[in-house]
């Protein structure tokens, strides 16, 4: 063997006495709850040093609410059980603006998986389901921040929503859950189709047919007989049902809202991982 | 009596129906530094992949001292720190965040995370830069901050694969000087993969010359260029690239990587700028 080369004063065995034993494993039920922790305090570090994408992805919505909003609300051409429109309208803006960050975090993993680092975290003691959860969770904290600027345009513009935190606290859950299962769907098919391009092609696809098949603009009463049934098994619906219901105490099936929105992203996470390891290949 | 770091017992794996790696054994002593030479394309990262766990193992047996990456792969990860080929710090994060990640996903306790974040940093000459987002760090740094990300978990073997590929001579001699340093205040064992025969001449302890998926030759340096020196009865030393030459015969420059390993190396080297 050869000799031990000179040690820089940087890495002499005094300087690193920490380095010098393995943290102690963290076992059973608290592994999960420290790897989400450990993702969403990534993604809440990159939108401290970039806040670019939370004003740029701000401007949709605002717009929805602004013209689609204020212009439905005068026609009056939706029925909204007396409320006004851009009332009923905001809700469903904020399930799109959430699942919409959502939606494309699938090229994010691509990236990572790009650039070196998803393999990195694949070789640490994460278990994959873990690292989705994780990952699902980052993107839930990020459509979270997002969220909070739509609420307060929304207030701007006259909406007349709860501040009661209870009421806040139920809708953060609603959009963290939804943004679990739309992220778990985009992470599913990054680990089919394998390819940022194509990813992007199906994002495109499915986000405004889910958007369009759901409750965010009307009322499930006026749609057709087979866009009821599309929206029926659209968990967006259901996410968008909690938030009127929360936010501006509409009807609401919050019980069985919040079951679909738990067992989907659980779906969700459990597709996801199952295709982790091609996109390590 | 000490264990074998990485032990690979005819190991193979294919990509369809091309085989990356056809039937590899290989040991690695623990505290040395092993150098996996060989082209693109001669099946060395498939291999890491495989002791990583990153890719299952379909024939053939991995032990990393003495787990098998088939059935235990969690305790197997908690005795790895990983360097990939590619800049795989995060741009958008600080060398500090990089590292602080790290730390959390191998469960440092949050009390003593920030000491042991510090230490990893100060390991590798980043402590003034370790607030700066990595974006902002030159090829060289990325490098020294991928292996702080690696130490700050206390690993029994550290991987690295092309540490310094598209790195400039001074970067590259300093990539390798902190490597050294910290193998030899911490007596972790090295395994590295790399193209340049010069750097596995002056720092690896032993080499594996790998080639179509196979290692052709085996030892230190100094004994592979003795033998080809032996060999051809003259006096004068070889190089390592000679060694190589020999044992891989001829057309390396038409079977060196495809066009993904050329398009990965590129991409690398370009990122390093």
């Amino acid at each position: 063997m050869s000799e031990a080369p000179a040690v820089p004063q940087a890495a002499s065995a005094d300087g690193i006495g920490l380095l010098l034993q393995a943290p102690r494993p963290r076992a059973g039920w608290r592994l999960l709850p420290a790897r989400v922790g450990a993702m969403c305090a990534v993604e809440l570090q990159k939108l401290r040093h970039d806040r670019t994408e939370l004003y740029t992805r701000a401007v949709q919505p605002a717009l929805w609410l602004l013209i689609f909003g204020q212009t439905f609300t005068r026609i009056k051409a939706i029925p909204t059980d007396g409320i006004p429109y851009i009332d009923y309208l905001a809700p469903g803006i904020i399930a799109q603006s959430a699942m919409f960050i959502a939606i494309f975090y699938g090229i994010q993993i691509i990236w990572e998986r790009d650039a070196g680092i998803l393999n990195k975290l694949l070789v640490t003691p994460t278990p994959r389901s873990a690292l989705i959860t994780g990952k699902a969770f980052a993107a839930g904290v990020k459509s979270l921040v997002q969220a909070v600027v739509v609420v307060l345009i929304a207030a701007v513009l006259g909406v007349a929503l709860t501040w009661n935190p209870l009421k806040l606290l139920g809708v953060a859950a609603v959009v963290v859950l939804g943004s679990v299962f739309f992220s778990c769907l985009s992470m599913t098919i990054a680990g089919i189709v394998l390819s940022r391009d194509r990813l992007m092609g199906f994002g495109q696809a499915i986000t405004m047919p889910l958007f369009f098949g759901s409750n965010a603009l009307y009322p499930l009463s006026v749609m057709p007989g087979w866009l009821q049934a599309v929206s029926k098994g659209n968990p967006l619906s259901y996410q968008v049902d909690a938030l009127r219901g929360l936010l501006l105490g509409t009807p609401a099936h919050l019980a069985l809202d919040f079951a679909v929105l738990l067992v989907a992203a659980a779906l969700g996470i459990a597709a996801a991982s199952s295709l982790l390891g091609r996109l390590a290949r | 009596m000490t264990q074998d770091a990485v032990a690979c017992t005819g190991l193979a794996y294919a990509f369809g129906g091309t085989r990356a790696v056809d039937g590899l054994d290989l040991t690695v002593a623990e505290g040395e530094v092993f150098g996996l030479l060989g082209p693109n394309g001669a099946g060395k990262t498939t291999a890491i992949r495989c002791i990583t766990t990153l890719l299952p193992v379909p024939a053939g047996m991995v032990r990393v001292f003495g787990h098998d990456t088939a059935e235990d792969r969690m305790a197997v990860r908690r005795l790895l720190g990983y360097v990939p080929q590619q800049l795989s710090a995060d741009q958008s994060l600080t060398g500090r965040e990089n590292v602080a990640l790290f730390a959390r996903v191998f469960d440092v306790p949050r009390r003593e995370r920030a000491a042991r974040v510090g230490q990893a940093l100060a390991a590798v000459d980043l402590t003034d830069a370790a607030d700066r987002l990595a974006k902002t760090y030159s090829g060289g740094m990325v490098r020294r901050l991928e292996l702080a990300q690696a130490l700050v978990s206390a690993p029994r073997l550290l991987i690295l694969d092309e540490p310094t590929i598209g790195l400039d001579p001074i970067a590259r001699t300093g990539v390798w000087e902190h490597i050294n340093a910290v193998r030899a205040a911490t007596g972790m064992t090295v395994l590295v993969t790399t193209h340049y025969m010069d750097e596995a001449d002056q720092y690896c302890d032993r080499v594996g010359l790998m080639h179509h998926g196979r290692v052709r030759a085996l030892g230190t340096p100094a004994e592979l260029r003795q033998g080809l020196a032996a060999r051809r009865g003259t006096t004068t030393l070889p190089t390592l690239e000679d060694v190589f030459r020999e044992v891989a015969g001829s057309g390396l420059d038409d079977e060196s990587g495809d066009f993904r390993d050329v398009r990965s190396t590129r991409r690398t080297a370009g990122r390093v700028g």
